[in-house]
């Protein structure tokens, strides 16, 4: 038999974008340790169906960790307590019997609530329109292994490209700042050949389109890399500084 | 030149270089402080040289603009990051263990610094060159003491009040510090995973030795009075 635990949700509910929300609480007991988050809610969703009561909506599609869908503020943490995690991998056992489980959207003045947990986060979708890819030629498929490139640059720019989107930097920053996502964006192309030819024209449209969005100015607290799920380090965020700077001097 | 201002990278790039500026002539100006516990005269010296003369005026007026700069660019940052975090607040927030709490209270931390910047004006700018200054306007001025820096030193700080005041403002510096340092080099983009931890390393040890240096006189002077050196005389 698998351990359960009883606990007390305080969900934020919110009919939609302009209206005004407010905490729910709900009790659920006999909740497995060993089910995920997301499941736990499904749980909660099934009986408040059963209820006849509007089922709780949040964001959710791969469930293990790759697509970067899942969102949700718990206890003070994006993605919640554990680490390096996102919400659809967090597992039940990193609560106990009879804890109040507070549940949040993200709150960023760029990421508006749609409905109760879920928010509109197209804004990183901008940003990455805005130069987040690179410029080729159809043609031949090239030898991929034609262009030299340095195993340090590889492993460097596949870490930063690990960053699924999710917008968890942003949530857990006082200041709002998308810097993180920029940064681990503009750091996958700048640390490769193919991706230098544009990294000038690339850094400026970036970092431009995330300014008009409405996010703030980073000023290296250093929460977004302690929260997120794929521990995106801050020192790229040092590299896009960089590369905006020597970007605009050359202008 | 309009990065400066219409972005926020650039915005952070006036407050880092502002903000290393006033570091170094931090640094400088307590290399010269210590100068008074070892000799007075040697100290009244340096006083005398910096005293109201054009270097010493444009060297000041150069300080107060990067201050006035740095903190007008901290409050616009500061309202823009406000608005950025959106109207609603988490109800629930916890703070991450590797984040450092001076990072998240920099403004406030600057706010008790400049409080403390126009008390300390007026215990001795006001008194020296201002003085010095209106003297060359052509006021009738005392100008027996405008080079007296050691004695005002001993004077305010035989002063249990001013020397408690003075060492709550250096407190406030260090942490101000502590962050400000390594921030502004990554906001440069002098960083990497290498020197992250060397320039927070490098913060606490610059913050500390300035902090050192200017405090080292306020507890000096304050020991020296309450032995019966000087009276409280502020
Ligand atoms: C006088 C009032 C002051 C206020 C209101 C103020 C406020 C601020 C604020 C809000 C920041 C932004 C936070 C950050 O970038 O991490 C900052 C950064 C900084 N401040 Fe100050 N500060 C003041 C005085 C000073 C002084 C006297 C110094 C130098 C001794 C200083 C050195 C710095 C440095 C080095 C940074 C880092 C810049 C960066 O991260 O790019 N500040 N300050
Ligand atoms: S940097 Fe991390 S927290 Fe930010 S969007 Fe990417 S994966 Fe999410
Ligand atoms: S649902 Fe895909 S990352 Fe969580």
């Amino acid at each position: 038999m698998d351990k359960t635990i009883n606990i007390k949700l305080k969900v934020w509910r919110q009919a939609g974008p302009k209206a005004k929300g407010a905490f729910e609480t709900y009790e659920l007991n006999n909740i497995s340790t060993d089910s995920s988050f997301l499941e736990m809610l499904d749980v909660l969703n099934e009986k408040l169906i059963s209820e006849h009561k509007e089922p709780v909506a949040f964001d959710h599609d791969c469930r293990e960790g790759i697509c970067g869908m899942c969102s949700l503020y718990i206890n003070g943490h994006p993605h919640g307590p554990d680490s390096g995690v996102t919400t659809c991998q967090l597992h039940m056992r990193k609560f106990h019997d009879g804890e109040t489980i507070t549940i949040e959207p993200w709150r960023s003045h760029a990421f508006p609530v749609i409905k109760d947990l879920m928010v509109d986060r197209r804004a990183y979708d901008k940003i990455m329109q805005a130069g987040g890819y690179i410029s080729v030629n159809t043609g031949g498929m090239p030898d991929a292994n034609a262009i030299p490139i340095a195993k340090k640059a590889a492993d460097e720019a596949m870490d930063a490209a690990s960053c699924i989107g999710c917008g968890a930097c942003a949530a857990a920053c006082k200041n709002g700042s998308a810097m993180l996502f920029v940064a681990a964006k503009v750091s996958q192309f700048a640390l490769l050949p193919q991706g230098k030819v544009e990294a000038a024209r690339r850094v400026k449209a970036m970092l431009g389109k995330m300014d008009e969005l409405g996010f703030g100015n980073c000023t290296n607290t250093g929460a977004c890399a302690a929260e997120c799920p794929k521990n995106v380090s801050l020192s790229n965020i040092a590299r896009l500084n960089r590369e905006f700077i020597c970007a605009k001097l050359k202008d | 030149m309009t990065w400066l201002s219409n972005s926020s990278v650039g915005r952070k790039v006036v407050m880092g270089v502002t903000g290393a500026a006033l570091v170094l002539f931090l640094l400088f100006h307590a290399t010269m402080n210590v100068v008074v516990i070892f000799s007075p005269e040697a100290y009244n010296a340096i006083c005398e040289f910096l005293g109201a003369n054009w270097y010493a005026l444009v060297g000041t007026l150069g300080l107060a603009f990067l201050v006035v700069v740095h903190i007008v660019y901290a409050f616009i940052l500061s309202v823009q990051n406000y608005r950025a975090r959106g109207k609603e607040r988490y109800a629930v927030t916890e703070r991450q263990k590797d984040v450092e709490w001076a990072s998240k209270n920099m403004l406030v931390l600057g706010i008790i610094i400049v409080c403390f910047i126009f008390l300390h004006l007026y215990n001795f700018w006001f008194k020296m060159q201002f003085v010095e200054l209106q003297h060359m306007a052509g006021a009738d001025v005392d100008l027996s003491r405008v080079t007296d820096g050691a004695g005002y030193v001993r004077e305010l700080f035989a002063c249990p009040v001013y020397a408690v005041l003075y060492l709550v403002w250096l407190a406030a510096l260090w942490f101000h510090l502590t962050h400000g340092v390594w921030s502004a080099m990554h906001t440069l983009g002098w960083n990497n995973s290498i020197w992250m931890p060397r320039w927070k390393c490098i913060s606490k040890i610059v913050a500390t030795i300035i902090v050192l240096m200017f405090a080292a006189v306020v507890v000096y002077y304050l020991f020296a009075g309450l032995c019966g050196g000087a009276a409280c005389a502020a």
